[in-house]
């Protein structure tokens, strides 16, 4: 194992520890208001290191395969061929930066909620933020799998204890589903490490070896199987998605956005980052299976499931889970266009999720309902909630102007060469995803006032959004929208790392 | 602590070389400390017995400190072969130590509460850990017999300790009955081994076929012997009784959930433990040129043991039952390790897992004894209803052990279980992979429904008694145990240091 040295400032190490340091201190027993101040620091901290390296990543030295901002720690795990490392590069880096945008608003956002225990309900999302940091912060694949079981776990508990209708049920088939998956593609990493010979876990290590000494076609070919239904599942893959609506609709608000917007998009960047480059053969052999599960079953069965929804928070997880099948679709699709596209997606879906999950949690506090058929006429109470989540669902809709319309335009171009048929089915999505968030938001701002409604907001005065709500709202729309205009912020260094050519096809703007 | 112990632990080192019996000093200070129990006992006034359990803890905290100083120690034999040092066996040595101090910390805590002698079981706690350590280290069927007998008769009265309780005589009679059978099924295939390799003129036969090596040459001379393949069958067979592998589980949940709880903590880890070792030892020493017959018996037996363990725990309301069978589930991982062991794989693997689960079994048998009512062996899944609200510490305690039992990041169980399955990987074992990937996803749910009942329950409050128990705190002794015990579990899974490199060396 290469021994790395440690910089005098680490952002990435920072951006681990704070909140685990904050996480730490709260769980010996600090008082609640310094708890809560100290909390504003471990979500700030976070977002603050992922603009930094954002900022200082194209001039950072690069060292080999693009990465940059290497460092490495020594855990005693050395003779096993494990290492704490960090290091970013061109795929990672935007998700780094969602990881630390939605963290802080999912953070601001529990601050101001007003949950019961809050300061368990902080620590448990600190810990979620530092696993989220560290998991794409990291080079080595067993941290990087360690560290998405260390937010993994806080989703569960989160889910149980502060969750919604059907807590416990919820909480438990999505344990259960996301072990399997988490086990699944442990044993798939488990199996790279193995069968490479290479003795480390250490993706640089690994890719360097598996280039010199790829594996045989049959064993890539079990090995990608694996990974696709280990992440596959994770990532909510059609027919194993069923956990994730449920999930996401009991699930308290912070939670989900952090879940929906970030943890989930691991399994679709293992597969960008460990199983595309390292199993070329697996991955092309198992594409079909892929693209039709993800087109037949995300796109299009969810599409229609969720035109059919008349719970807000329901129809929002079910989305989520058909916008998965175009991130799949990018995969399946195998070009650097495609896989580029998904990294854009993986972003933009994440962005807009999120600010999805925060809206209609705000929307259930004025209209203690979350049933669309009892809602209407919010808007006129509620003028900037409305206009929020109006650009949200324009956003997730793929709208040009917002960061989602880079994700799905190449994902469409690079589908076209793989296959016709199933472009007709993902830009038949669109359409279906159009209705269902149209209509949606139709049914909860506009229009008259249902009887139900008038009955609530005649009891509670209904006012628009706080301050404690507007910020990390509007912090994630306007992440949005900036990457909606200027998305070569981040697709200059997307195409360098997917070793792409010199044109970047992505943002022709 | 009394100042003699630890000079005559001392004089035993200095002994070290040359002298067979210094090998063995951890052994002989812990079969000193129980008779100077038993002396105390005698000596002081009956209103100072209280304190003799302390007197236990403080001399095993002793050697055990003694012991960490000297684990990495030269392979040297004792006693002509009977017994084989090495650093392996150090760590062993410090695993049974670990157990025995805990189960006494457990009854020191537990166990005043009841009209039965004290000072007894301690001694007898003494004297098992001390057959345990020799049970390990042994290289020669006749002092594995003699260990293990002395384990098992010492486990006898343990497990029926408070004999005013039914249910504890009951588990009491099943472990002599079945533990009786197995010890008869052993020495049937020790005879048949000694038979075979000693009586006919066949190539390679030996003067002393109870000797590991001999037997390994008369075996490697004839890898196809009929008698040969009989006795390893029974010889596995009546290891796999102590072990608790499918088929020879049926003792489990009834034995665990009637001794008392100290002694449960002592029959799943420290005889399973034990168990293990000896048929690793076993299985990579002495059998190798049988693997033929070895491998496909253990796989079966690995395959069958974690699903039943998993599905039986399924619907397990009682948690004694459900630690039990979780045990079973959990010899299924260890029997993984140890079938991959003999197919080369990495041997560490056995060791790493069988700490991790001394971790997480010791946290979950640390709260339930506090926890436990006048009726040991009466605690349900409902018991726990509320215990977050009533005590944070022992419910957080609870869930680490429960999570490292589980293989959930990081606690330790993670580490082991990944070891193991990276071994298991490496010799090839991949249907029994599949099955042990099922048997994890199994597993979250009943151990899942354990947390959910002491965190998200929704029902009332901890029974008023319950209640009383856990205010009343599980002490300043067993607390701070506890402490450290969810400290090493979060250590142990996530920097290991120079013990991780000792027991992973692969």
């Amino acid at each position: 194992m290469t021994t790395l040295g440690h910089p005098a400032f680490d952002p990435l190490l920072l951006s681990v520890a704070a909140p685990l340091a904050v996480a730490l201190s709260i769980a010996l027993g600090l008082p609640k208001r310094y708890a809560v101040k100290l909390a504003y620091v471990g979500f700030a901290v976070p977002a603050l290191m992922a603009l930094i390296v954002w900022w200082g990543f194209g001039e950072a030295a690069k060292e080999s395969h693009g990465y940059a901002f290497l460092s490495g720690y020594a855990t005693g795990l050395d003779g096993f061929g494990i290492g704490l490392k960090f290091g970013i590069n061109g795929i990672s880096l935007p998700m780094f930066v969602l990881a630390g945008l939605v963290g802080l608003a999912a953070g601001l956002y529990a601050i101001q909620s007003n949950a019961e225990r809050m300061k368990t309900y902080l620590l448990l999302l600190l810990v979620m933020q530092a696993g989220l940091m560290g998991t794409f912060a990291s080079v080595d694949i067993f941290f990087f799998y360690f560290f998405h079981e260390l937010a993994l776990i806080p989703t569960f508990i989160m889910v149980g204890v502060w969750g919604g209708r059907d807590r416990t049920y919820a909480a438990l088939q999505m344990t259960i589903y996301l072990t399997l998956g988490a086990m699944l593609s442990l044993l798939g990493l488990i199996a790279i490490y193995a069968k490479s010979g290479a003795g480390s876990f250490d993706i640089l290590v690994l890719r360097d070896t598996l280039a010199s000494r790829p594996l045989g076609e049959t064993t890539q070919r079990h090995i990608f199987g694996l990974l696709l239904f280990g992440f596959g599942i994770l990532v909510s893959l059609w027919p194993f998605h069923s956990w994730a609506p449920l999930g996401y609709g009991a699930a308290p608000s912070s939670a989900a956005m952090l879940h929906a917007g970030v943890l989930k998009k691991f399994g679709l960047y293992g597969l960008l980052q460990i199983a595309l480059p390292l199993l070329p053969f697996g991955a092309s052999h198992w594409s079909q299976t892929l693209a039709v599960l993800a087109g037949v079953g995300n796109v299009l069965a969810i599409g229609l499931v969720t035109m059919a929804q008349r719970d807000l928070k329901q129809m929002v997880g079910y989305s989520s889970v058909m916008h998965m099948g175009y991130a799949f679709l990018g995969i399946a699709a195998g070009s650097i266009l495609g896989a580029g596209g998904v990294v854009m997606l993986m972003v933009a879906h994440g962005l807009s999720v999120a600010l999805l999950f925060l809206l209609s949690t705000s929307v259930y506090q004025r209209t203690h309902t979350f049933d669309m058929d009892r809602m209407g006429g919010l808007a006129q109470k509620a003028p900037a909630l409305a206009a929020l989540f109006v650009a949200a669902t324009f956003a997730s809709i793929g709208l040009p102007g917002f960061a989602n319309f880079w994700g799905e335009l190449p994902i469409f171009v690079a589908l076209w060469g793989f296959s016709h048929a199933l472009t007709v089915v993902a830009l038949t999505g669109t359409v279906v995803s159009a209705v269902y968030g149209l209509r949606a938001a139709a049914r909860v701002f506009f229009g008259p006032e249902s009887a139900a409604f008038s009955q609530v907001a005649a009891a509670n005065p209904t006012l628009d959004l706080a301050w404690g709500e507007k910020l990390p709202a509007l912090l994630l729309a306007a992440a949005l929208l900036f990457i909606g205009v200027w998305p070569r912020s981040f697709s200059t260094e997307i195409n360098r790392a997917l070793g792409g050519a010199a044109e970047t096809v992505v943002a022709s703007r | 602590m009394d100042p003699s112990l630890h000079l005559q632990s001392a004089s035993f080192l200095a002994y070290g070389h040359g002298n067979p019996w210094g090998a063995i000093w951890p052994e002989l200070s812990l079969g000193c400390l129980a008779l100077f129990l038993l002396v105390l006992e005698t000596v002081l006034p009956r209103s100072a017995h209280g304190r003799i359990p302390a007197v236990s803890v403080a001399g095993q905290l002793c050697i055990l400190a003694v012991l960490l100083g000297r684990l990495d120690i030269p392979v040297s034999t004792a006693f002509n072969g009977l017994l084989i040092l090495s650093s392996r066996g150090q760590v062993m040595r410090v695993f049974f130590l670990l157990t025995s101090l805990f189960v006494s910390i457990l009854a020191y805590h537990g166990l005043h509460r009841r009209r039965v002698p004290l000072v007894e079981f301690h001694h007898i706690v003494l004297v098992v850990a001390a057959a345990m350590m020799l049970l390990v280290e042994s290289r020669n069927f006749v002092m594995l017999f003699v260990a293990l007998e002395t384990v098992t008769v010492g486990l006898y009265i343990l497990v029926s300790y408070y004999r005013s309780s039914p249910a504890t005589l009951e588990a009491g009679l099943k472990y002599l009955v079945m533990g009786a059978l197995s010890s008869a099924l052993l020495l049937f295939g020790i005879a048949l081994l000694y038979g075979v390799a000693g009586g006919h003129g066949l190539a390679g036969r030996t003067d002393d076929a109870m000797e590991y090596a001999g037997l390994r040459n008369f075996l490697d001379a004839n890898p196809h012997n009929f008698l040969a393949a009989a006795g390893i069958a029974l010889v596995l067979s009546g290891v796999a009784f102590k072990i608790g592998a499918v088929p020879f589980q049926i003792w489990i949940p009834d034995v665990y959930q009637g001794a008392p709880t100290p002694v449960t903590a002592f029959l799943a880890v420290g005889s399973k433990a034990a168990g293990f070792i000896v048929l690793l030892v076993l299985v990579t020493e002495v059998f190798p040129s049988y693997e033929w017959l070895v491998r496909p018996v253990l796989t079966l037996m690995a395959a069958a043991t974690l699903l039943f363990g998993n599905l039986a725990a399924l619907k397990q309301r009682n948690v004694k039952r459900l630690i039990g069978l979780s045990g079973v589930s959990h010899a299924g991982f260890i029997l993984l390790a140890v079938v991959s062991a003999c197919a080369g794989g990495a041997i560490g693997a056995v060791y790493f897992y069988l700490y991790a689960y001394l971790i997480g079994s010791f946290a979950v048998f640390g709260v339930m004894s506090v926890l436990a009512g006048p009726d040991d062996s009466a605690q349900e899944l409902s018991d726990y209803a509320g215990l977050a609200r009533e005590s944070p510490f022992l419910a957080g305690v609870l869930a680490c052990g429960l999570g490292s039992l589980a293989g959930i990041p990081p606690f330790a169980g993670f580490i082991a279980k990944l070891y193991v399955f990276v071994a298991a990987f490496d010799a090839g074992h991949f249907g029994l992979l599949a099955v042990a990937i099922a048997g994890v996803v199994i597993s979250i749910y009943y151990y899942f429904g354990w947390i959910r009942a002491a965190y998200f329950s929704d029902e009332a409050a901890v029974s008023p008694e319950t209640a009383e128990r856990v205010r009343s705190g599980p002490g300043f002794v067993l607390g701070i145990t506890l402490a450290l015990i969810v400290a090493a579990s979060l250590l142990l899974g996530f920097c290991q240091g120079p013990l991780g490199v000792l027991m992973s060396g692969r």
